[in-house]
């Protein structure tokens, strides 16, 4: 029987994945998909918090973060096609016009 | 009744100053003199009522509305006529009005709305020195002393299109801040020390006083108004702006610089008699100084060729005598001759615009010569004005200059009357240097060429016409009351008049004029002395300057030394500016400009922008465009801000 402990350090694994997933790739949607598992990393830490205290708050909690990621997800894909448009290219250090 | 004097003019002001552009000439020029003619109506018949009351009661006043009212102090907007300031407002109004007729004529050249724009100023002046002599408190007159000043420097400047005429606007109203400087401080102190600024209340709280009581605070408070009154009044140290003030159109300077604003110092002193007359020190500073600055004038005059230059230090050299006669305490005699000096100085300024006037604005008195004969009227006027002044019986600078050197001598003040007496002697001596100059012997042709045939006198007459019509009516009037205004002061009738208001300090001028009495003997024969010094002036002048030209020139060059000395006018211009004002504009260049503003003002706000700049060439480098550096920088924000929780 997996204990709360074991969920906690899953969880920061998949976190640390997905946050060396955001530095190191050079690829936008690659870069979208490691947020969303950090996201899930995250999701993973309240369900195992919500159950080891015996409520539900967890799981809602996981509802809003997935409705949030789902419409994070259609916004940040519609940005990367726009900026694909713009620039031939899926790589963010293509995009630094904003630096002053 | 006392509100209208000084709201006429005012009244004038406004319509030419409002409408003034779209007016002709003559409707404006009527309108000035009219508001000046109804004010001297209304002056006399304003006299008229204060002579008609009994001696001791001889004072009305005329509360407009309260000004300021803070606790137990209170100053209103309260006119008062007494004998002094009523002689000072026929004096004003009187010659003001002749001054604003002959001005019709001698502006006519000007175009319309510049001629309105004089006449404005001319009745803002009147308005405003009117307010000076019927405030019956230090602040309404003081309202009357800076605009009087204000209106000298716009009409000294009227012509300000000529940079010296602006310069010596600009100097006049600079050297007389100076003096108000003295006035407020003056009056300041008066109101910390006596808690009022109307001028009967504080002649009661200052003759209460015991000697030991008024020493220090009274003499400070008459030391100060005495700088005010050095200022508005042209004495020592603070005469160098009224020769300057010459650059403006001649009938401000009868009226301004001659007649009316410039005596105002002397008028305070009078008002303030009770004042003064418990500070002796201070009242000796004032005849010292007042004499010492009628024998500088004097000694300049001499020597002077701009023939308004001369009549500006004969000026000077008057107001000093007036000066001397407030200091030894003949406060009667002083007034009596502001008053004989303001019809013969308007006379003789008015006369001296006649001739410019025909000469086309030659002031040179080298180039003149030989008027006599084209110019009759201001001739003769010029010649009664001039005897006027040099003293001789039965005109009136006589009664009132040989009033003046007897007070000084029955006083004990022998050295001042003495040094009177000397100037007396220069002031017949260089204002008939002036009427030989100008109106006999031969005009220097050479500097006359656009006057060609010279020699043809019906040519030359065509061009040299006198004065017309307005302007001789003010000189013959002016003449008129040259020789005649002396003679109300006979018998000290004038003094007798003027007695309430100086209160108890003239009293006891009486009652040293009651112990001298049988010293009659002693006074006609000073007045033999004074009137042979007079003829004696006129006798030199008509040697060197009419009959031996050449012993002038001759003695000029044996004294090149004294002369050269004279003409620079003593070097006081040129001592003020290496004293004065090349130190201010060194301060203000090397230390306030490239010090102070280029060096700390403008590098404090450079500074500023600089660290703003500087941070930001840092800051900037952390705006690399990167999204992942962003993401990057976030998680390591999120990362210590943690650390920093759990490791606490």
């Amino acid at each position: 029987m997996p204990t709360l402990n074991d969920y906690l350090v899953l969880s920061a694994i998949l976190f640390a994945i997905g946050t060396a997933g955001v530095f190191v790739r050079r690829n936008l949607i690659t870069i979208l998909l490691s947020i969303e598992i950090m996201l899930n990393a995250v999701n993973l830490s309240f369900v195992a918090f919500g159950r080891s205290l015996g409520t539900a708050d967890g799981q809602i909690i996981v509802f809003f973060v997935m409705t949030v990621a789902a419409a994070e997800a259609a916004v940040g894909l519609a940005i990367v096609i726009g900026l694909f448009r713009h620039r031939e290219s899926l790589n963010p250090d293509t995009f630094t016009s904003l630096k002053w | 009744m006392l509100l209208l004097i000084p709201l006429l003019p005012l009244v004038g002001f406004l319509i030419n100053a409002s409408f003034g552009r779209r007016l002709s000439k003559s409707l404006s020029g009527t309108v000035a003199c009219a508001v000046m003619l109804m004010s001297f109506a209304v002056s006399v018949a304003a006299v008229a009522r204060l002579v008609g009351l009994p001696p001791e009661e001889r004072a009305f006043s005329q509360s407009v509305f309260t000004w300021i009212t803070s606790g137990d102090f209170s100053a209103g907007l309260t006119l008062r006529l007494d004998p002094l300031s009523s002689v000072m407002i026929l004096v004003i109004t009187g010659i003001g009005s002749l001054i604003h007729v002959y001005s019709t004529a001698y502006m006519h050249e000007e175009p319309d709305a510049e001629y309105a724009r004089y006449f404005s100023y001319l009745n803002l002046f009147a308005a405003f020195m009117l307010v000076l002599v019927l405030g019956s408190n230090f602040l309404v007159m003081f309202v009357g002393w800076e605009g009087v000043g204000l209106c000298s420097y716009l009409l000294i400047g009227f012509w300000y299109q000529k940079k010296s005429a602006a310069d010596a606007g600009k100097k006049a109203f600079i050297v007389n801040r100076i003096g108000d400087w003295g006035f407020i401080l003056g009056v300041l102190l008066i109101f910390t020390r006596f808690s009022t600024l109307d001028f009967q209340e504080l002649a009661a709280s200052v003759s209460r006083l015991s000697p030991e009581q008024s020493f220090g605070t009274v003499s400070i408070i008459t030391l100060l108004l005495f700088i005010g009154a050095t200022g508005k009044s042209a004495q020592i140290p603070l005469f160098v702006w009224l020769p300057d003030a010459m650059e403006g159109p001649t009938p401000v300077s009868a009226l301004i610089h001659a007649a009316t604003m410039v005596t105002a110092g002397v008028y305070l002193i009078g008002r303030n008699a009770v004042l003064f007359g418990h500070a002796p020190l201070i009242l000796n500073v004032v005849a010292i100084i007042g004499t010492a600055t009628a024998l500088v004038a004097g000694t300049i005059g001499l020597v002077q060729n701009d023939i308004k230059k001369v009549l500006a230090y004969s000026t000077v050299s008057q107001l000093g005598y007036m000066f001397l006669a407030m200091g030894v305490g003949a406060y009667g005699a002083g007034i009596f001759h502001l008053y004989t000096h303001a019809f013969f100085k308007a006379l003789l300024f008015l006369g001296s615009g006649a001739v410019i006037h025909a000469l086309a604005g030659e002031q040179d008195m080298r180039k003149m010569g030989g008027l006599r004969k084209d110019l009759p009227i201001t001739y003769w006027t010029f010649v009664i004005g001039a005897i006027a002044i040099a003293g001789v019986p039965p005109l009136a600078g006589f009664y009132s200059k040989d009033e003046i050197l007897w007070k000084s001598f029955s006083s004990g003040h022998t050295w001042l009357w003495a040094v009177g007496l000397l100037t007396a002697l220069l002031t017949a001596c260089y204002m008939f240097r002036l009427v030989f100059m100008t109106f006999h012997g031969h005009r220097a042709n050479q500097n006359h060429e656009n006057l060609s045939n010279h020699s043809n006198p019906s040519n030359h007459s065509n061009h040299l016409h006198d004065a017309p019509l307005p302007m001789a009516i003010a000189l013959v009037v002016l003449a008129i009351g040259s020789i005649l205004a002396g003679w109300v002061g006979r018998g000290g009738r004038f003094e007798r008049f003027l007695e309430p208001s100086f209160g108890a300090a003239a009293t006891g001028t009486v009652r040293l004029q009651a112990d001298l009495a049988p010293e009659g003997n002693l006074e006609t024969t000073l007045m033999f002395v004074s009137i042979a010094v007079a003829v004696a002036g006129i006798g030199l002048a008509a040697y060197y300057f009419l009959k031996n030209r050449a012993a002038a020139d001759r003695l000029a060059e044996n004294f090149s030394g004294v002369h050269r000395v004279l003409e620079h006018k003593y070097y006081v211009d040129e001592i003020y500016d290496a004293a004065v004002v090349q130190p201010i504009q060194i301060v203000s260049d090397d230390g306030l400009w490239k010090g102070v503003d280029i060096g700390v003002i403008d590098r404090t706000v450079n500074g500023v922008g600089q660290v703003v700049g500087g941070a930001s060439e840092v800051l900037r480098l952390f705006q690399t465009g990167s999204v992942r550096v962003y993401a990057a920088s976030a998680f390591l924000g999120v990362v210590v801000v943690l650390g920093y929780y759990l490791w606490r």
